[in-house]
């Protein structure tokens, strides 16, 4: 059990490097979803059922889901201006 | 100052934060020892005096229900704050909309897309409410089960065109049950000082522990914060679906 | 190994905080945010962990068995969920700010006044 805490938070740490490495914000949004999806896993190896439901659902769905809309209506209205 | 000036002093100003949180590190006890008298009291009493099973759901609703309220109110609030920036403005004409970019061939929806999610919706929306429901027997609550029940109606977004997604989730039955489930926990609260109790007094019988209807006061508001949770969500993705629609030429 | 959460969180926020300055478009900023945030969690699920103890939920297991803290699982359940709307809401204002001055980079929205 040590040894997966172990893992899983390097990963965590690794995941949260990534998604501040990426520049682009379309390729961050499906990091960010990796990287809630990592949470979640933590937070059950740490034996937080509760909070590993909501981290799951919200983290890996709807906050890309979020980023990619509004991303969508930036590039609408930079084309709106652009005409 | 330039980027470059401002690089320099963050990692200046990096490492000495770095020697704040080393700082602080060395008073915490060690890591797997928790020094914490409340934990114990809660693990404790969860069982044999409150009749809920859930240590977490009785911390969030019962010991400590008031700031649960405030937490919840952030949540409506920053709803608010979407709704209003995103309002369509004067000088942006509702049309005929389509969520598609113009001149852009988008394929029509496969049928194995549109089965699998029909099926899936039915499914989501029990096992959200279930997680709702049995919050105080099992890990779960309002805010879990909202944010599946919230899920649901995306699914209809997937498998068919928008007008009938907006269709389905109407906005003013969604508003509805929102403000339902945030007026409804300063109702209950409210509720328990008419009865002679303190703002949020338990004063419900407490059940079995193990039932559905254990914890007195705990699943009305599970429900009321479920159905907060889960309005509050659908409308930022109706806002945020709507603000996307290409306007017809 | 004992330090190991507690140098995960501290690495999180510095490392979100380096996203915040040196991030050339808006909505990379939000994200990175939201990773300061994550490293909360990081440190409160540290400080209430306790060594070969169970989930606080005594469903299944007998009362007196040693669980780990549910105060502090209790504040991360809502933070995550608050955490969310909280990004949308930003997100929100980022789109506002585009509509008005056509760009999303924090080093040309400082060159314009009012």
């Amino acid at each position: 059990m040590i040894v997966l805490q172990a893992l899983i938070l390097m990963f965590v740490a690794a995941a949260g490097t990534a998604v501040v490495f990426t520049r682009d914000p379309t390729s961050q949004a499906i990091v960010v979803s990796f990287y809630g999806l990592l949470l979640g896993i933590m937070f059950f190896v740490f034996q937080a059922p509760d909070v590993a439901l909501s981290q799951i659902v919200v983290g890996a769905i709807a906050l890309p889901l979020m980023i990619m809309l509004a991303l969508a209506r930036v590039k609408k209205q930079s084309r709106k201006a652009q005409k | 100052m330039t980027r470059r000036i401002r690089q320099r002093f963050f990692l200046i100003s990096a490492a000495a934060l770095a020697l704040c949180f080393v700082w602080g590190y060395a008073d915490l006890p060690p890591f797997g020892h928790v020094s914490s008298s409340y934990a114990n009291i809660v693990n404790a009493i969860s069982v044999p005096q409150r009749h809920i099973t859930d240590a977490v759901t009785a911390v969030n609703f019962d010991v400590r229900g008031f700031d649960t309220l405030g937490e919840e109110f952030i949540l409506f609030t920053s709803v608010l704050g979407v709704i209003l920036l995103m309002r369509r403005t004067k000088d942006e004409p509702a049309g005929d909309h389509e969520d598609k970019a113009p001149g852009r061939k988008v394929p029509p929806v496969s049928d194995a897309v549109r089965v699998t999610t029909l099926l899936l919706m039915a499914p989501t929306i029990l096992f959200g409410w279930y997680i709702v429901v049995h919050g105080q027997v099992t890990p779960g609550g309002g805010f879990q089960g909202g944010v599946i029940l919230s899920s649901a109606p995306l699914l209809l977004y997937l498998c068919g065109s928008y007008p009938k997604f907006r269709g389905a989730a109407a906005p003013r039955l969604i508003e509805i049950a929102e403000a339902l489930g945030a007026a409804g926990y300063i109702l209950i609260g409210g509720a328990c000082v008419a009865l002679g109790g303190l703002f949020l007094e338990n004063l419900l019988p407490l059940g079995t522990t193990g039932t559905l209807t254990s914890g007195g006061m705990v699943p009305f508001i599970n429900l009321g914060v479920g159905l907060e949770v889960s309005g509050g969500f659908t409308l930022i993705l109706l806002v945020y679906l709507e603000e996307l629609m290409e306007e017809k030429e | 190994m004992s330090y190991l959460p507690y140098a995960v969180a501290a690495w999180l926020f510095l490392i979100g905080l380096y996203g915040v300055i040196s991030s050339r478009n808006l909505v990379h900023l939000i994200i990175c945010v939201g990773v300061i945030q994550s490293s909360s969690y990081v440190l409160l699920l540290a400080v209430g962990y306790r060594t070969g103890a169970a989930a606080p939920v005594f469903v299944d297991i007998p009362v007196g068995t040693r669980a780990v803290d549910p105060v502090v699982q209790a504040l991360m359940l809502t933070d995550v969920v608050v955490e969310v709307t909280v990004v949308a809401l930003l997100l929100a204002l980022a789109i506002q700010v585009h509509k008005r001055h056509g760009t999303l980079n924090p080093d040309e929205l400082r060159k314009l006044k009012g």
